[in-house]
């Protein structure tokens, strides 16, 4: 039963149990392939954001699937829809309460700029208050764009130096 | 479905000071606000208007006298006729008006709203914070001296304030406000755009 190529890869008997790689490459394997979103879902780009995770878009292909509701257990904020003042206090609380490492995704014009609402009630860009690691435009976004920034921000996750940042610290 | 101007004429025999007031549709009275709850009350309990749709306010402009006008919009949903009574406030500077919370509960919250757009206060109101801004926000965005845009001003929580260290800011119109174009086939075509774009945030304003 044992294929013909078996002995090219990793064979425990002759390695030993041991596997070697940098830190960084295996930090940021692991950040990136199971980063759970934090919806933070305030108009209709939240509903792209649905279809972004339901079967036909299937964010799960990504390890992003988990929405949890709960800044605790997430790593990235997806800020999707209009951010008004009134609830800007309550986007930066949240992302507050998210653990280390985190990063944010602005989608659509809205969360990026302000969108169309150049008004009195209305945030002008969530990176206003926020840092924000990728942005994508549209009115809404396409639920391919919102894939493409995910992946946009795993490429992100995947160079930055995680081990030197975890021991300085 | 009985005519709805009988309801008027009934109104004006027991209340002098009801007059007609120009309407397009609906019968529409204008009110003193001395009699307002008064009228208010009998429209209720005597010709069966149980239903309040709406309360509205309206800011006429700086200077205007009245400047400002609530309008209740009631409906019947017996004789399923619509009533529109329309009151403005004596006082321009503190405009007031009597509440009508406690004729339809539903009032609560379309007073809170008006109070809180336009700075209209309900007398005997039980509860009159503001419904869509946060309480400490200093203006009243719908009246006609208050430019779209905003006017800075520190976001609700302090807390938050001191983290950001950002507030409000007006916002860059350029060129807007941004309003759709009707009757466009092309979806591109109708997107929000600015109606003057010669200008933006690099580019001043010609004449400016």
């Amino acid at each position: 039963m044992v294929s013909a190529n078996a002995e090219l890869a990793y064979n425990s008997k002759i390695e030993g149990d041991v596997v070697v790689s940098r830190a960084d490459a295996v930090i940021n394997w692991i950040r990136t392939s199971s980063m759970w979103p934090m919806p933070m879902g305030l108009a209709c780009c939240a509903i792209e954001l649905m279809a972004v995770g339901a079967s036909r878009f299937d964010l799960a292909r990504f390890g992003a699937e988990v929405m949890r509701f709960s800044p605790r257990q997430a790593d990235v904020m997806i800020v999707s829809g209009t951010v008004t003042y009134k609830m800007a206090s309550a986007v930066r609380r949240i992302y507050d309460q998210m653990c280390e490492p985190k990063w944010v995704i602005a989608m659509g014009a809205c969360a990026s700029t302000g969108g169309m609402y150049r008004s009195y009630a209305v945030l002008q860009g969530v990176d206003r208050i926020l840092p924000v690691d990728v942005y994508v435009s549209g009115c809404p976004p396409r639920p391919e764009a919102l894939l493409d920034a995910l992946i946009k921000l795993q490429e992100k996750v995947k160079r930055e130096p995680s081990a030197s940042k975890l021991l300085t610290a | 479905m009985p005519p709805s101007p009988d309801a008027v004429a009934a109104l004006k025999v027991g209340w002098a000071g009801v007059t007609d007031r120009a309407s397009l549709d609906h019968p529409a009275v204008d009110v003193p606000a001395a009699d307002l709850l008064g009228v208010l009350g009998s429209l209720k309990s005597l010709q069966g208007f149980d239903m309040l749709t709406d309360v509205a306010g309206v800011d006429w402009g700086v200077g205007a006298r009245p400047r400002f006008t609530v309008v209740y919009h009631l409906f019947s949903t017996t004789t399923h006729a619509y009533l529109r009574v329309a009151s403005s406030c004596p006082d321009d500077a503190a405009p007031q008006l009597p509440s009508a919370a406690a004729l339809w509960p539903g009032a609560d919250w379309h007073e809170r709203e008006a109070f809180d757009m336009f700075g209209i206060r309900f007398a005997g109101h039980p509860d009159l914070r503001r419904i869509i801004m946060w309480d400490g926000y200093p203006y009243h965005p719908l009246r006609k001296d208050f430019p779209l845009a905003g006017i800075e001003t520190p976001l609700p929580d302090a807390e938050i304030t001191a983290e950001v260290k950002v507030g409000l800011i007006a916002a860059p119109m350029a060129g807007g406000p941004f309003v759709a174009a009707a009757g466009q086939m092309n979806m591109g075509d109708a997107e929000p755009r600015a109606k003057d774009e010669s200008w933006n945030e690099r580019r001043p304003k010609p004449g400016t």
